[in-house]
């Protein structure tokens, strides 16, 4: 395990006048480099958890560390400063320009104009921002647009950690998708360790490196990677919370390249269609990858090979759909089921063939 | 000749003493308004910080607010003279305080939670989050408050012509005491011409003031 960079030891919180505490006696070590996803029902303490990392609420008791320095002896001001805080309803400046809302961190611990012009140009470039955009104000942009100034802005001091409570989440479906696709390539350039809360499972499957599902109470129920939470769910509380569908999350964590696939039946272009056929039989299907010194030329079924004599690469059809190693199992399953052949043919850069997936492969997988 | 509604003759031979009262009017104005202001902004603001404190200073300013102009200026009379430009002002200024102090602190309380959430959780310290966040987001309501001031200070100031001063309010006076509707009209079409044209302006420096919530109405 890398070094840890956040830590909260027994932490709790009770707020005045309610009676149970809002956490109880969490501990939660997190790495770094690593995207933590805090999830669960309303109630349940996540945002609470989150916000005492940067003291934006003040634990009752307990311990916590970020990068080794104790952050309840440490001025909260200059604490917040170092870590980057992204809010669902984002709070940029209204009375601000772009440039100016992506600026303010660095400017509030004292950088001069040219350096904080560098970083914005830096930071336009890593979220493919529109240059033009920096000298509008923020209730001319679309909400996606803001959501992505709002993550710029907190990157901007280039803080080794991220805090983001549901930042995605008032957003429309289509642009939340983007928004967490984009998330992730930066994530992987960047290695910030995050902390991320969400209410969304499967927002938290396809961000999370861990997880960690709270109950109320701030009880943490299960903390591990999300194929182990969708493969192994800790108790009745996690397996309810996952929600149905847990065999066809956990695809979409599982890569081509992951698992084994069958070479499929195949000829090379000009040998006689009777080879093809044979090789048809063999795998009890109607039809024959035509590939040529390793490149996949197409497909040809039995009633074209019984009409020749030799397999002619021009009567090739292309496959409708492929998939590469790269794929997940779920995209590769969304193949198998809108193909004619009945098969995902799993091909690598260049059209290279690699072989073929098939249903019972992929529901050994779901099983397992 | 008396009979006439408005004797233009009069009116051109008397301009110079028209301005002089014109600019009295303005100054007694702009003197109450400005004092006014550096009252009410601190209290303002310590009323939107401190809650507790925000009660206390509407009770007083709304009592200041509710007693009768004229009972007002009778009352300091004897405490600093009773025809001195000081009592007047005191009577103006008190007038305006409620006004700004209400638009004030409604002002500040109407900036979002969420921006101010961020400003925290980003490092700004209290004190930068009210002057750069809240301050300039509370502008427009203080502006408002002060244009409805400043159009209430310019109809009390014709008041003050009763203890000797009052600006354009002195025609108001002498033409209802001799019966004379050119002075009356003088008086109260270019007072209320003043408060218009004062509204205006501080419109436009509240636009100029906000830009980016002028970007929002043209997007809107």
């Amino acid at each position: 395990m890398a070094d840890v960079m956040i830590s909260l030891k027994n932490v709790s919180k009770r707020f005045e006048g309610t009676s149970g505490a809002a956490v109880e006696d969490l501990s939660l070590d997190i790495s770094k480099g690593e995207t933590v996803v805090l999830v669960g029902p309303s109630g349940c303490g996540k945002t609470t958890t989150m916000k005492m990392i940067n003291r934006l609420v003040e634990p009752t008791s307990g311990s916590i560390t970020v990068d080794g320095t104790d952050v309840l002896h440490q001025d909260p001001v200059q604490l917040r400063r170092g870590i980057g805080y992204v809010i669902q309803s984002i709070g940029l400046m209204p009375h601000r320009n772009i440039a100016d809302n992506i600026g303010m961190v660095p400017r509030l611990i004292g950088w001069d104009n040219a350096r904080i012009k560098e970083r914005i140009n830096e930071l336009v470039e890593i979220f493919q921002l529109e240059t033009e955009m920096l000298s509008r104000y923020p209730s001319e942009l679309s909400g996606g647009q803001r959501q992505r100034v709002g993550v710029a802005r907190a990157l901007a001091a280039d803080p080794p950690v991220m805090l983001m409570d549901e930042p995605f989440a008032a957003v429309d479906p289509i642009v939340r998708e983007r928004l967490q696709d984009q998330f992730l390539e930066i994530q992987a350039r960047l290695r910030k360790t995050i902390v991320f809360v969400t209410h969304d499972i499967d927002e938290a499957v396809k961000l999370a490196d861990r997880i960690a599902i709270l109950n109320v109470g701030g009880v943490i129920e299960q903390y591990a990677t999300p194929e182990e939470i969708l493969r192994e769910p800790a108790n009745d509380f996690v397996r309810s919370f996952v929600g149905r569908e847990r065999g066809l999350k956990r695809l979409a964590l599982i890569k081509v390249a992951d698992i084994e696939t069958e070479l499929g039946p195949l000829v090379a272009p000009q040998v006689p269609t009777s080879r093809a056929i044979a090789e048809m039989d063999g795998y009890g299907l109607d039809w024959v990858s035509i590939v040529d010194d390793g490149e996949l030329l197409g497909w040809i079924d039995r009633a074209t090979a019984e009409r020749s004599t030799t397999v002619d690469p021009a009567e090739a059809r292309p496959f409708s759909a492929y998939v590469t190693a790269e794929s997940s199992l779920r995209e590769a399953l969304e193949a198998i089921a809108t193909s004619r052949t009945q098969v995902a043919v799993v091909v690598t850069k260049g059209q290279r063939y690699r072989g073929i997936l098939t249903l019972e492969r992929i529901s050994k997988e779901i099983i397992s | 000749m008396i009979n006439e509604l408005f004797r233009w003759d009069w009116f051109f031979d008397h301009l110079p003493d028209i301005w002089e009262l014109t600019l009295e009017h303005l100054r007694l104005t702009a003197i109450a308004v400005v004092i006014g202001f550096a009252i009410s902004f601190p209290l303002g603001v310590l009323a939107y910080r401190h809650r507790r404190t925000y009660g206390p200073i509407t009770a007083v300013t709304g009592i200041l607010y509710t007693i009768p102009s004229l009972a007002l200026f009778m009352m300091l009379g004897p405490v600093t003279g009773t025809l001195s430009v000081t009592t007047a002002e005191i009577g103006l200024v008190s007038y305006t305080l409620l006004i700004i102090i209400r638009n004030t602190v409604a002002g500040f309380r109407g900036v979002p939670e969420d921006v101010k959430e961020a400003a925290r959780g980003m490092g700004y310290t209290a004190r930068q989050s009210l002057w750069k966040v809240e301050l300039p987001l509370a502008v427009p309501a203080i502006v408002a408050g002060v244009r409805i001031a400043t159009v209430t200070t310019i109809g009390l100031v014709t008041v003050t012509s009763l203890i000797g001063h009052g600006g354009l309010g002195i025609y108001i006076l002498q033409g209802l005491s001799r019966l004379d509707s050119t002075l009356t009209l003088t008086g109260a079409v270019l007072s209320m011409f003043l408060a218009v044209s004062a509204d205006r302006i501080l419109v436009i420096v509240e636009r100029r003031s906000t830009p980016w919530a002028q970007t929002r109405a043209r997007a809107s």
